[in-house]
């Protein structure tokens, strides 16, 4: 049967892999491409790249990382931040990456989802929604990094993008993100349900009973973890060895 | 003459392609073209796909490269990947359109209802690492039973000729997800996404010589 994938997150600014805690007391990681490297040897299923730089000069890094991991790493890579027009997709998979994770250019022009999808096909467009709770039941969509209150509702924004020709959603409860206390659960259950397309967990893993929680609570086909990976708490192999004990279909 | 032609008809990035087989053969000169002549010089030719078949073919016939991919699926090593497997059926049900007809069969799409065994519904595309069940073949040399190779389609080749098929995987229910003739080759996951069982199939299909 088909894996849940696992899937290691690694957010970059000025060539570095970096976590903080709801964007802000940044630490180093260390390098992106070592770093990627690591976790395909562990036996990760896909890589994440985000984007994060804030100054457009800088933004030119990310394609020589992309460019590097391409060349070295032969598992799916998906890359976001700042993907503003259908340019910006094409240069990205020219420089290696498979999918390509839009954000908050899709709140602001939904079209640009229609469109990149309709050039490249469904399957390298994923639509990342960041949502915070604001009601029992309800979660609303943020853009601009956690910043920007949208007036969407979450179950109901993952359904039009899937509409739209997004291939798969990633997922990030804006509430858990950096906590370590778990995915929202909830959340995940209600944007999975309402779906057809695959659903990527992320923010709050803090353990890997988390993981497993993400799956087999949540509902989640993938879930997305970055700083128990990166700081060594756990690897990759004993994420997926631990899922499946618990009775999670991996790939090991 | 390149030893290997990968053929491109602008849509997608076929880079992870190249550099998969490069990866597995770093001597060989490996082409990324449109151009049929580079085609039919090529020693072996991969005919990889991605997005949606009407686009791949129509997208192929405008750059003429139908009679030169038609020739290298008779007369040289051929590796179809996901939609350039489906290409070489004779008809797809997304779009409606006809394929290349090298292969009797067609394209159908995954139901819209699919459950697992404990009833939870199952997502379209089907994306991500499956198993494998394969038969005795060249490509697969060194590959155990079962191993998992990574997906992502929301269709599915239906060979009228059951004697086709080298491989099957199950979402829920088996489908095909390997074909082979002669000397063509092809598959509906991607070998150059799939670590190391994906270079090793295409570590055989280098080193492959169909008689």
């Amino acid at each position: 049967m088909l894996a849940k994938r696992i899937i290691p997150c690694l957010d970059v600014t000025a060539g570095r892999v970096v976590k903080g805690v709801s964007f802000v007391e940044l630490r180093d990681a260390g390098d992106p491409v070592e770093i990627a490297k690591r976790y395909d040897d562990q036996g990760a299923d896909e890589l994440t790249f985000l984007d994060i730089t804030a100054s457009s000069d800088d933004r030119g890094i990310i394609f020589r990382i992309i460019e590097q991991v391409a060349s070295q790493v032969f598992i799916p890579l998906t890359v976001g931040g700042g993907v503003r027009q259908v340019e910006d997709v094409r240069n990205l998979l020219n420089a290696g990456a498979d999918k390509i994770s839009i954000n908050t250019s899709a709140v602001l022009n939904p079209q640009l989802v229609a469109d990149a999808a309709g050039r490249y096909g469904s399957q390298c467009i994923v639509v990342a929604i960041d949502a915070k709770r604001v009601a029992e039941g309800r979660w609303e969509v943020f853009t601009h990094g956690g910043r920007k209150a949208t007036g969407l509702d979450a179950v109901e924004w993952a359904q039009k993008m899937q509409q739209l020709g997004a291939g798969e959603i990633l997922l990030t409860s804006m509430d858990r993100d950096g906590q370590k206390n778990g995915f929202d659960l909830e959340l995940t259950r209600a944007v999975t349900d309402a779906l057809e397309i695959p659903l990527i967990a992320s923010g709050g893993v803090g353990n890997l009973q988390h993981l497993v929680d993400g799956v087999k609570v949540g509902g989640a086909d993938a879930v997305l973890a970055a700083s128990i990976f990166h700081f060594g708490e756990y690897s990759v192999q004993q994420a997926k060895q631990f899922m499946a004990q618990q009775g999670v279909e991996v790939r090991l | 003459m390149a030893d290997i032609a990968v053929v491109d008809y602008g849509m997608g990035n076929l880079r992870s392609v190249q550099q998969a087989l490069h990866q597995v053969a770093p001597a060989a000169s490996i082409v990324v073209t449109d151009d049929p002549l580079e085609v039919a010089r090529a020693s072996r030719v991969v005919f990889p796909g991605q997005g949606a078949m009407p686009d791949c073919m129509r997208e192929m016939e405008a750059r003429g490269l139908r009679e030169a991919v038609l020739q290298a699926a008779r007369n040289k090593p051929f590796l179809g990947i996901c939609i350039g497997l489906q290409m070489l059926f004779e008809h797809s049900a997304e779009g409606d359109i006809a394929g290349l007809g090298i292969l009797p069969g067609k394209v159908v799409r995954f139901a819209h209802d699919l459950h697992d065994v404990q009833g939870r519904q199952l997502k379209v595309p089907h994306m991500g690492w499956n198993q494998v069940t394969h038969d005795e073949h060249a490509l697969w040399d060194g590959i155990t039973q079962d191993t998992r190779f990574y997906f992502v389609h929301s269709y599915y080749v239906q060979p009228n000729d059951m004697r086709l098929v080298q491989g099957t995987s199950c979402y829920p229910q088996p489908f095909v997800c390997a074909v082979a003739r002669d000397n063509l080759f092809a598959v509906q996951f991607h070998p150059e996404k799939s670590a190391d069982a994906g270079l090793a199939l295409l570590q055989n299909f280098v080193s492959w010589n169909p008689v």
